[in-house]
C-alpha cells in the first residue's frame, strides 16, 4: 500500500510530499540516533520529533513516510527540508500507540 | 543518543578526521545543575561558511552519503535540556565545541561512561594526544596522554593493560570528585 492511501484511510493530515512510497512496515521511536540505527527502509515512522533532524533520518533510512503523532509540532525548517528532499510527512492528533495499532491492521 | 559520552565519541571523531594532534575534552559540573562539555582541537579548523553549515544535517564532508548527524544530534541533546551548543573555529588553528546541559531537565541524557569513551579514543588514535579533565564542586582531575607516554617510556598506550589502567583511573577519580551520571551497566 502506498503511504498516501494509508494516510487517507487513517485520517492523517498531509504536511509535505506525494506519499507515493510503498509502505512495508512501521517503526516507532523518538530517539533519533536509535531510529537511525534500527528503522527498516520502507517503514512508516511514528514520532513526536518534528524537526529538521527527523527529516534527515527519514531520508537516510529511505523510510516510506514520517507521521508526527500526538499533535506534536512540526517545524517550518523541517517542512522546507522535507520538500527539498522529497520526504513525505503527515500529522495527526492520535497517539503513537493508536497509530501503530491502526497501521498493523492495514499492512498485514 | 542514550548517553552523552556516545555523542562525545562521535564529535571527537571529527577532530581526529580534521588531523588534530592534540584534543582536549573537559567536563565541568557546577553546583547549579549545569554541565559543560568542551571539546577543543588543533585540527585544520573550518571557515565561516563551513561553520555555518555544520549544524545542518544535510551538510557533511563525508562522500559516502549525504547526511551528517554528529553535530545536529549533539546540538539537539543540549537544546532539549534548555542548554545549547557553541562552535568556534579558525581555519588552520582548530575548533572548539562547547555544549551546555541543564542536568535537572528530565530530557537530559546521562553523561555515561566517559572512562570507556576515553579508552576507545586513546586506544584507536595512537598518533593523537588527549587531555581529559573532569571538574565538579568536589574537585577535579586530569588525564594527559603526553604525561602518560613519558611515564610508559615507549610502551604504546593502546596496550590493553595500559587502557584498563586508564579506564580504572578515570572511574576511580570520577567517583572521588562525585562526578555524575556514571553508568557501568553495560560492562
Amino acid at each position: 500500500m502506498k503511504a498516501s492511501e494509508l494516510a487517507q484511510k487513517l485520517g492523517w493530515k498531509p504536511a509535505c510530499g506525494d506519499g507515493e512510497n510503498e509502505v512495508t512496515g512501521c517503526y516507532c521511536g523518538d530517539l533519533l540516533s536509535w531510529v537511525m540505527a534500527k528503522a527498516p527502509a520502507g517503514s512508516v515512522w511514528l514520532t513526536v520529533m518534528g524537526n529538521v533532524n527527523c527529516v534527515a533520518v527519514a531520508s537516510l533510512r529511505d523510510l516510506a513516510c514520517v507521521v508526527i503523532t500526538e499533535g506534536a509540532p512540526l517545524d517550518e525548517a523541517a517542512l522546507v527540508r522535507a520538500a527539498q528532499q522529497g520526504v513525505t510527512i503527515y500529522t495527526t492528533d492520535r497517539s503513537t500507540y493508536d497509530c501503530a495499532v491502526a497501521v498493523s491492521g492495514m499492512i498485514e | 543518543m542514550r548517553e552523552l559520552s556516545l555523542n562525545v565519541l562521535d564529535i571527537v571523531q571529527n577532530s581526529v578526521s580534521a588531523g588534530a594532534s592534540l584534543i582536549e575534552i573537559g567536563v565541568t559540573e557546577s553546583a547549579g545543575s549545569v554541565m559543560t562539555i568542551r571539546i577543543s582541537d588543533n585540527g585544520c579548523g573550518m571557515d565561516a561558511q563551513q561553520l555555518q553549515a555544520v549544524s545542518d544535517p544535510f551538510y557533511t564532508t563525508r562522500t559516502t552519503r549525504k547526511v551528517g548527524m554528529g553535530i545536529p544530534l549533539y546540538r539537539m541533546a543540549a537544546e532539549q535540556t534548555g542548554g545549547g551548543l557553541e562552535i568556534e573555529s579558525q581555519k588552520g588553528v582548530g575548533t572548539c565545541v562547547t555544549a551546555t546541559f541543564h542536568t535537572d531537565s528530565i530530557d537530559c541524557a546521562p553523561l555515561g561512561d566517559m572512562a570507556a569513551t576515553m579508552c576507545v579514543l586513546i586506544g584507536a588514535n595512537e598518533a593523537v594526544d588527549f587531555v581529559y579533565t573532569h571538574t565538579t564542586p568536589g574537585g577535579a582531575f586530569t588525564v594527559d596522554t603526553r604525561n602518560l607516554r613519558e611515564l610508559m617510556q615507549g610502551v604504546p598506550l593502546s596496550e590493553p593493560d595500559v587502557l584498563n589502567w586508564i579506564r580504572d583511573y578515570i572511574r576511580e577519580q570520577t567517583e572521588i570528585i562525585g562526578g555524575g551520571a556514571l553508568n557501568f551497566e553495560n560492562d
